[in-house]
């Protein structure tokens, strides 16, 4: 067997401790071992942003860091921007909009968009399209998505 | 009054959880004891196994099981092809879920692990020593069907699946008389659908109770069954697929795979609950592609642009093996609807389908009708150009006159209803067609190249008859059904067979059920993609849930207000001819103050304290819909684009959609939809391809290097529509969800080639790739100076090199 190394990460406020393999994905740690299965792998080679999360203030594929990597940071996924019942403007503005369908993408999405806006308050389509490359959708061909981060931005404005 | 719920733009109610992360899809469940299956695939194109040795695989730590093609032998039949065209010769070659002798793709399963984890399993494949004897290949369709090719099966002499032809009129005659013929080679390349989330499966074997229960990746729950009971010999009713939360489907979340069939084996033999999940590029190789036509197409008119025939001769790849539905699709949905909107008299579809070394073909978004439609368009503008009048203005002289109850065309079907002008006349306005042609002749002079494209569509949906299904050879009915169960708090659920995957039916069939009986949308729960739950149902494709499954639920709905006002009749005291209904109230005529709510008489009917004669407890009813025939849903596209001479990059500068779906249910769900499939379709005219070599490999295998649309690349969607109700269905629906990719592909292709039409340049393959468009225009001797003539102008574009 493969030697384990312990690790500690924050996860969504929460200290988790564990011994994991070196090559352990940091999806997979958080899918399998934590069970915070809303983070999603659709790609495996770092393309389309479905297993976008927080890791130390900035956005990461945790489809292409280790979960050793992750020792010691703090991390925040899909489940942990609602706080209790009440959704994110970003949320709110993907659920208004129409911003998904099939909902494979949209965790990866709306970490993206959340980090798109705490970048530029104020973004235009054209710079949520530039921030959004990273991230794939199949279904919305992106219009509604677009939509939802100026809607959110705008929200975020007090507009 | 109150904004009726039925055409409201209301935000989903699938959303909440999908947005929160609590959403469950395949790979998000795990179950007590479960382990964990990966597939080896053959990294050959065509080969003959000579030995497998898993000895060391079996060692490997973890490791439960390794099984080959010798274990499934007698224990899983093949998998069964489920749409056999009649009259065409079909077939039916063996399509072993595991490869014991050949293998004939790049992705053919040749052996399967089962370890306690995934990355246990995988260490493993890489121990399974195959022998492999390569055999030659072929991957083009009609280079498969020339003298000499490869040979993939035995009992298939010369690669040929089936041989269809469809035909109405005289086409040779009219051909013979033409003032006017066109024609055209088309290369429909192969696609990779796509679904953001790939397939999975989890197998879970009771042998106690000989049950199985399997969570599966599909848009038919329904049929996975029946095939899985066909495969694995258990009986239908002791199998339960389960399609949890689906990410995305295309057409490729049809078929009923090995993988899944192998999966259940794999649980049966060892009685823990076994997962097998692909990793993308497993995806690429293992789950089924889209389109791949060669097709020659021509055209025939008189000298007025008047459109006198239609015929082809196409070269369907079907990949190497037999798909689920994939005969159906080049014949059925793609042969029989040459006539698009158009009125021509005389048509012949001429169709091969041809094993080739490639990934099985199956469905893809449109599946059938963007083939058709783009070779109707292309040809359409080809004529144009020949007779020498606009692109548009040909397609307005074929435009079938308004109907709207039932057309015949030459091909030997009828039409819903249409009024094709009406949505060509608003698209026109949108764009602002005659202005862009008027600034594009001084584009022009200045050597800007910048071209617009219109594409008229009429597409076959809301599949459909079950007595056509039967009569063109698919195995199954395609009716819908739901059930409806109101309680005695006046909420309700509704049961349906369908089974949605992103396309929002949670809410519109809770709009349809509010719309229906008066109860608060958010009062309904929709529930689906369970066999042990819902009634039967044939799936969610070729845009027939809301037009099926739809109209199975308001029919439901009507016989439960129709019970409900014989027992408000009798709470009332009232004669029943007296009772009226409004909202959700059952009045007595004339006397408004007496009224029962539809809770109220729910509760009544659940408690059955005090029900009329005869009536039974429950409020619940159930419909099983049979469309008297299919939905023809059309509409008319345009895209304005702009080609960069320096690179060849394609931009897309505007598109307009204008969408005839009848009445909707919810408008912004249509508009998501067009959204959707219009990119999809972009991706097709300008980036998308599955690439192989000359050896079988697929060069397109990772997301690094199949190209599907990204946000930075595509502009706003506009999107209008026209609302032609259909005459035979019960909400007069048409269907939305694959209108997109039918006008889009070929919409963007026209502009392209109107953007290139000063340089000569008359036809490219798709997808437009940059590099392809950049070496047509350095071959074309391209100047930028428009027309020869150096204006002096500098638009950024067209510097001579």
């Amino acid at each position: 067997m493969p030697n384990k190394v312990p690790i500690t990460i924050t996860v969504n406020g929460r200290s988790h401790s564990a011994e994991v393999e070196p090559r352990t994905l940091l999806v997979h740690f958080l899918r399998e071992t934590l069970n915070l299965t809303g983070t999603k792998i659709g790609c495996d080679t770092s393309q389309c942003g479905a297993c976008v999360v927080k890791m130390n203030g900035v956005t990461v594929k945790s489809c292409t860091a280790f979960a050793v990597q992750a020792d010691g940071a703090e991390v925040t996924t899909i489940e942990g921007l609602a706080d209790g019942g009440n959704l994110t403007a970003v949320q709110e503005a993907f659920w208004n909009n129409h911003g998904l369908q099939c909902g494979y993408c949209t965790a990866g999405m709306i970490m993206t968009v959340t980090e798109i806006i705490e970048r530029n308050p104020n973004p235009s389509a054209e710079e949520v399209r530039a921030g959004l490359e990273g991230n794939m959708c199949r279904c919305t061909g992106y219009n509604n998505i677009v939509r939802a981060a100026l809607a959110a931005a705008a929200a975020g404005q007090g507009g | 009054m109150t904004t009726r719920i039925f055409g409201s733009g209301i935000r989903r109610r699938e959303d909440p959880r999908l947005i929160t992360g609590q959403a469950s899809y395949t790979d998000d469940i795990k179950l007590t004891s479960m382990v964990h299956a990966a597939i080896l695939r053959s990294p050959h194109a065509h080969a003959r196994i000579t030995s497998i040795n898993t000895d060391a695989a079996k060692a490997s730590p973890g490791v439960l099981a390794v099984y080959t093609g010798a274990d499934i032998e007698g224990v899983l039949n093949p998998i069964p092809c489920a749409w056999a065209i009649p009259d065409s010769d079909l077939k039916a070659v063996a399509y072993p879920a595991i490869a014991s002798d050949v293998v004939r793709y790049v992705g053919d399963a040749v052996a399967v692990v089962v370890a306690e984890n995934r990355y246990q399993a995988e260490d493993a494949l890489e121990l399974i020593d195959v022998g492999y004897a390569p055999l030659p290949s072929i991957i083009n369709p009609e280079a498969a069907m020339a003298d000499g090719a490869p040979q993939l099966h035995e009992d298939a002499p010369n690669n040929q699946a089936f041989h269809w032809v469809a035909a109405g009129g005289d086409t040779d005659a009219a051909f013979a008389d033409a003032a006017v013929t066109v024609s055209e080679t088309i290369n429909q390349q192969k696609l990779i659908p796509t679904p953001m989330e790939t397939r999975s499966a989890i197998a879970s074997w009771s042998s106690a109770m000989g049950e199985l229960t399997l969570w599966n990746t599909t848009q038919n729950p329904h049929i996975a069954r029946f095939v899985t009971c066909l495969v694995t010999g258990i009986a239908e009713h002791k199998i339960r697929v389960i399609a949890p939360e689906v990410g995305g489907g295309f057409g490729a979340k049809i078929a009923v795979y090995p993988w899944e069939m192998i999966t259940a084996f794999c649980s049966m033999q060892l009685g823990v609950p076994v997962k097998w999940t692909e990793t993308r590029s497993e995806n690429y190789i293992a789950t089924t592609h889209g389109r791949d036509h060669v097709e020659y197409v021509e055209m025939a008119a008189d000298a007025n642009g008047k459109v006198t025939a239609v015929r082809s001769v196409v070269y369907a790849g079907m990949g190497a093996y037999l798909s689920t539905a994939a005969p159906g699709i080049p014949t059925i949905l793609h042969g029989l609807m040459y006539s698009g909107p158009y009125d021509i008299a005389n048509i012949t579809a001429d169709v091969y389908g041809v094993f080739t070394n490639s990934t099985p073909v199956e469905a893809y978004r449109g599946a059938g009708r963007p083939e058709a439609t783009f070779l109707l368009e292309r040809l359409m503008d080809k004529v144009g150009d020949a007779v020498g009048i606009d692109s548009v203005e040909v397609r307005r002289r074929n435009l079938i006159e308004p109907f709207d109850n039932n057309r015949d065309v030459a091909i030997g079907i009828t039409y819903d209803s249409g009024n094709y002008s009406a949505a060509l006349d608003q698209l026109l306005g949108h764009i602002g067609y005659d202005q862009f042609r008027h600034d594009q002749e001084h584009e022009r002079e200045h050597g800007t190249l910048r071209g617009i494209g219109v594409a008229c569509y009429c597409e076959i949906c809301g599949l459909g008859p079950s007595q056509v299904a039967g009569a063109v050879g698919f195995g199954g009915g395609l009716w819908e059904s739901a059930t409806v169960r109101i309680y005695a708090t006046g909420k309700v659920n509704v049961f349906i067979g369908t089974s949605p995957h992103g396309q929002g039916e949670e809410t519109t069939f809770a709009q349809i059920v509010a719309d229906e009986i008066g109860v608060d949308v958010d009062d309904v729960e929709v529930i689906h993609g369970d066999t042990d739950i819902t009634p039967m149902g044939w799936g969610t494709y070729g845009s027939r849930t809301t037009v099926v499954g739809g109209a199975a639920v308001a029919l439901t709905m009507r016989k439960l207000r129709d019970k409900a006002r014989v027992i408000a009749a009798h709470l009332l005291e009232a004669d029943e001819a007296d009772i009226e209904y409004e909202d959700g109230q059952f009045f007595v005529r004339g006397a408004r103050d007496r009224s029962q709510s539809i809770q109220d008489v729910a509760l009544q009917a659940n408690v059955a304290w005090n029900l009329p004669e005869g009536i039974e407890p429950g409020m619940e009813a159930s419909t099983y819909y049979d469309p008297p025939n299919f939905s023809y849903p059309f509409g008319a596209h345009a895209a304005i684009v702009s080609v960069d001479p320096d690179n060849g990059h394609i931009t897309l500068d505007r598109y307009v959609a204008v969408d005839d779906c009848g009445p909707q249910i919810n408008p912004m769900i249509v508009e998501g939809q067009v959204h959707g499939g219009v990119v999809q379709g972009a991706g097709q005219a300008l980036w998308e391809g599955a690439v192989y070599d000359d050896n079988g490999q697929l060069l397109t295998g990772t997301m690094m290097d199949y190209a599907i649309p990204r946000a930075h690349l595509v502009p706003d969607i506009e999107v209008h529509s026209t609302e032609t109700p259909s005459p035979h269905n019960p909400l007069g629906v048409k269907g939305i969800g694959e209108t997109g990719t039918i006008a889009s592909t070929a919409a963007i292709y026209s502009a392209v080639m109107d953007a290139l039409k000063p340089l000569g340049i008359t036809g490219l393959d798709m997808p437009l790739t940059p590099e392809k468009v950049w070496r047509a225009i350095q071959a074309s001797g391209y100047t930028g100076n428009g027309h020869g003539h150096d204006h002096g102008h500098d638009h950024g574009h067209g510097h001579n090199h």
